[in-house]
């Protein structure tokens, strides 16, 4: 049954939909609207603490405890189900910008409720498991909100308008005329083109990645200083000279590759903290909530 | 020898493309260089790698040339002779050289690339961590997994199916902190509080172990005591019953655990000014006067003191209304602590100092919370001999506190001269014996030495309020009080950095029924309630009540009555 409130929202809205010519990135949406929320809501918990009297001592257990609590369980609960909601972009004000900008803030506003809730009353159990776990998951999706800001842009300038794609090709044309371009070559001086050419850069591990390339000189530099070596010894071949050449763009195009899986290591790893510990922190809160009832 | 070389390429469409070339006589080079017979371009190997010749017995000899060998069958080996008609495979770097015998009796070398030695870069995948890491998902599983298992299910399944008596295992990290100082000996034994799962702390479970603390009052009592609940406690009671919260009044309302290590923390004034901050409105036949604070709201204090002379029975008076005490004693305080007087002088020459101090006298017991009684002939029989008699060097004393033995003794007693005062004597001439001695006491009968020493200035009379019941000598019984405010939990052991005076004007008392205490004014100069501020000492209700009234408390409460 169409009734009036249907059919105007069916009517197209201009003024809702209005669009911009400056980007609004979730940070800054709506002019910080979520931003100023978990500020109003922090200063709520922070005033509360203050005026409350619990005796003998603040802690989690009295009424505001519980309130805090509650809240902070029902915060997190919440900011865990991005996962679930980016899987589905809608617009409007419950867009995914919105809600991701929530998701930022309200998170942040989580350091002050949790740590209000705690009585500042740390210790080695479950309780407190679950306090350390919450601030690893919050300085994680910190840290990913700051590359989020930095990276990309460096991320851009190396590729150099390159695709993924293609800078896998780059390197394997290189490799294709080093191949045909060394056949001429002695053994001693094939041999650290073979080892440059065994060089890559996609086996490398996390750390590696993340500190873009391993320790001591690569094997394709080793090759680029033995060929210099050997044209000063052969009188400037032009085979090796032509080789020599080669190792260099294989280099660049190397580093190139390096620098690209170095930003994107950056920028994924830490989603390999803040996802598996926001679980790990749903468990422990369960465990938290749970014994705190079991033993009541 | 005939020796065909065999080259197979497979085009991009899978279709192989045969070649064969004979070379009539050996031997075939093997290598890089381009003026090999057999040209593998391959940066691996030699320039000249190996050569493979024919030997008459119809085998195939190969030989290494440079310094790298080959392999036979996957067996790394620089010579090699192979049976033609056995074959083998030899492997250079990346190619693979079968060696077989055609049908025509020719070696046949059958020349391949090794397949799949370099893996193709996924170009998919490449770039991201996710095959350099363990899944996210798979890492989110076993950790939430491992938490719960170790965390909630162990200790769960652990209390669950424990025996009687048996701790439960991983409960340990459930504890928020570590129990007080008194319930340190229960540290991981939970369930000795928490009996049954998703159950509060019950009172029972603490009467189990204090057995001997009763109410503070008949619970109808309490229950008017404390009033309406305010709007905000209603809520909050009627949330935390409907999780099962004990109370209000229970254990745990006011006794919380968990605080950390040390003394439990007494209970917040709070807790006790929630009734008698108005009691009199809730209960008006209540004795009490309202109290909430001992700086802002509490009453006179109102001692226990002893009004009508000879008589034990105490009266509870407020200080307000100025008491006068009847111990039976007729003598002020200032008589002994008077710097100047007689007494100071006599003190000064038997050796006991400049004049006496309080404790000459007074003892304090040993916890030193109050004071032991007065004993004559311990605190007083120094100065006040009680010696009537000298028989060789034998003093005879009255025996103190048997009025009947004293009018016996003296009955009997010789006449004497002069009174037998050990050690004193009139100087010089005067002295006894002496040219002008004279005997100026009054003459005496025997009866007149009992009345004499009832008398205001007699032995007995100095201290004692003399009387006579029925024609019989007396003297009137003397109460001390060894406790005047027996509701509170006051001791002098706590005060020791005051001088006795600073509370009680004992050395300006000129009169023996001063009541020597110091009023409410007096201890709030230095009490005031438990916001008291700095300089001040912060004494909430419990530094000198006690909630659960016990035998122990400062005076014995009677268990209330039962029903």
């Amino acid at each position: 049954m169409a009734d009036a409130p249907r059919l105007t929202r069916q009517t197209p809205r201009p003024a809702a939909r209005q669009l911009s010519a400056e980007h609004e990135g979730f940070l800054r949406h709506r002019r910080f609207r979520w931003l100023k929320r978990a500020i109003a809501l922090s200063l709520a918990a922070i005033l509360a603490y203050a005026l409350v009297d619990v005796q003998p001592r603040a802690n989690g257990g009295s009424w505001l405890g519980y309130t805090l609590g509650t809240l902070g369980a029902g915060l997190i609960v919440w900011l865990a189900l991005l996962g679930v909601r980016k899987r589905n972009m809608t617009r409007g004000s419950w867009s995914l910008k919105a809600w991701t900008s929530a998701h930022v803030y309200l998170g942040l506003a989580l350091i002050v409720i949790a740590t209000l809730h705690s009585g500042f009353q740390f210790g080695w159990n479950v309780h407190t498991l679950a306090y350390a776990l919450m601030i690893l998951v919050i300085v994680s999706g910190v840290y990913g909100v700051t590359v989020y800001a930095l990276l990309p842009a460096a991320l851009s300038n190396n590729r150099e308008e390159m695709t993924e794609p293609q800078m896998i090709e780059a390197l394997a044309a290189v490799d294709r005329q080093l191949e045909v371009a060394a056949q001429p070559l002695q053994r001693r001086w094939t041999e650290p083109v073979l080892a440059a050419l065994g060089e890559r850069a996609f086996s490398d591990g996390l750390w590696r990645r993340l500190a873009g390339g391993g320790r001591g000189t690569s094997p394709t530099q080793a090759a680029i200083d033995a060929l210099n070596l050997a044209a000063s010894e052969e009188a400037d071949d032009p085979a090796l000279l032509r080789v020599e050449a080669l190792l260099q763009r294989r280099r660049a195009q190397l580093e190139r590759i390096r620098r690209h899986l170095r930003l994107k290591a950056l920028l994924e790893v830490w989603l390999y903290v803040h996802v598996p510990a926001t679980f790990a922190l749903l468990a422990a809160l369960i465990a938290h909530v749970v014994s705190v009832f079991f033993y009541w | 020898m005939i020796f065909r070389l065999r080259t197979i390429e497979t085009t991009a469409q899978g279709r192989q493309i045969v070649r064969d070339r004979d070379v009539a006589e050996g031997p075939v080079t093997l290598g890089r260089s381009a003026d090999n017979t057999l040209h593998l371009a391959d940066l691996s190997l030699d320039p000249h790698h190996a050569t493979i010749s024919g030997v008459d017995t119809g085998r195939v000899e190969i030989e290494a040339v440079g310094s790298l060998g080959f392999t036979l069958d996957g067996r790394q080996v620089r010579s090699a002779a192979i049976n033609p008609q056995v074959g083998g495979e030899l492997g250079l770097g990346g190619y693979r050289i079968g060696v077989s015998q055609d049908a025509d009796g020719a070696v046949l070398l059958t020349i391949g690339l090794a397949a799949g030695t370099a893996p193709a870069t996924d170009e998919k995948t490449a770039f991201s961590l996710a095959g350099r890491l363990p899944g996210k998902r798979t890492m989110s599983w076993l950790l939430a997994l491992a938490l719960l298992a170790g965390f909630l299910a162990l200790p769960i399944y652990s209390m669950l199916t424990r025996a009687p008596k048996q701790t439960v295992t991983g409960d340990a990290a459930w504890s928020p902190g570590p129990l007080s100082l008194a319930h340190h000996q229960l540290e991981g034994k939970c369930e000795a509080c928490h009996v049954k799962p998703f159950e509060a702390v019950r009172d029972a479970t603490c009467v189990a172990c204090h057995k001997d603390v009763h109410d503070h009052a008949a619970p109808a009592r309490l229950a008017n005591a404390r009033g309406p609940l305010s709007a905000g406690d209603a809520v909050q009671w009627r949330i935390a019953q409907m999780f099962g919260k004990p109370g209000p009044g229970a254990c745990s309302d006011c006794h919380t655990e968990h605080e950390g290590a040390g003394q439990m923390a007494a209970p917040a004034q709070a807790f006790c000014a929630d009734c008698h901050g108005a009691l009199k409105d809730r209960l008006p036949d209540t004795k009490l006067g309202n109290a909430s604070d001992f700086g802002k709201q509490h009453p006179q204090f109102r001692p226990a003191v002893a009004l009508t002379a000879g008589s034990d029975k105490l009266t509870r008076v407020s200080l307000d209304e100025h008491p006068r005490e009847a111990s039976g004693l007729t003598f002020p305080h200032e008589l002994h602590l008077d710097r100047r007087g007689g007494v100071a002088q006599m003190a000064l020459r038997t050796g006991k100092g400049a004049g006496l101090d309080c404790a000459d006298c007074h003892r304090p017991t040993a916890d030193g919370v109050r004071f032991v009684p007065i004993d004559m002939e311990r605190d007083c029989e120094s100065c006040h001999s009680l010696a009537y008699d000298k028989v060789g060097n034998t003093f005879r004393r009255l025996r103190h506190g048997d009025v009947d033995q004293m009018v016996a003794d003296l009955s009997v007693a010789p006449r004497r001269a002069a009174p037998l005062v050990t050690g004193r004597q009139r100087p010089g001439e005067y002295a006894t014996g002496g040219t002008y001695f004279a005997r100026f006491s009054p003459p005496a009968t025997r009866v007149g030495a009992v009345a004499q020493a009832l008398s205001s200035k007699g032995i007995c009379g100095e201290c004692h309020t003399a009387s006579a019941v029925g024609g019989r000598f007396s003297v009137l019984p003397v109460t001390q009080v060894s406790r005047y405010l027996g509701h509170g939990w006051f001791t002098h052991a706590a005060h020791k950095q005051e001088t006795c005076t600073s509370c009680h004007a004992a050395d300006r008392s000129n009169s023996a029924s001063d009541l020597l205490l110091p009023d409410l004014k007096s201890c709030r100069t230095c009490h005031l309630g438990e916001a008291a501020p700095r300089g001040k000492v912060p004494s909430n209700c419990a530094m000198c009540h006690d909630y659960h009234l016990t035998q122990q408390a400062p005076r014995g409460v009677a268990p209330p009555k039962k029903q």
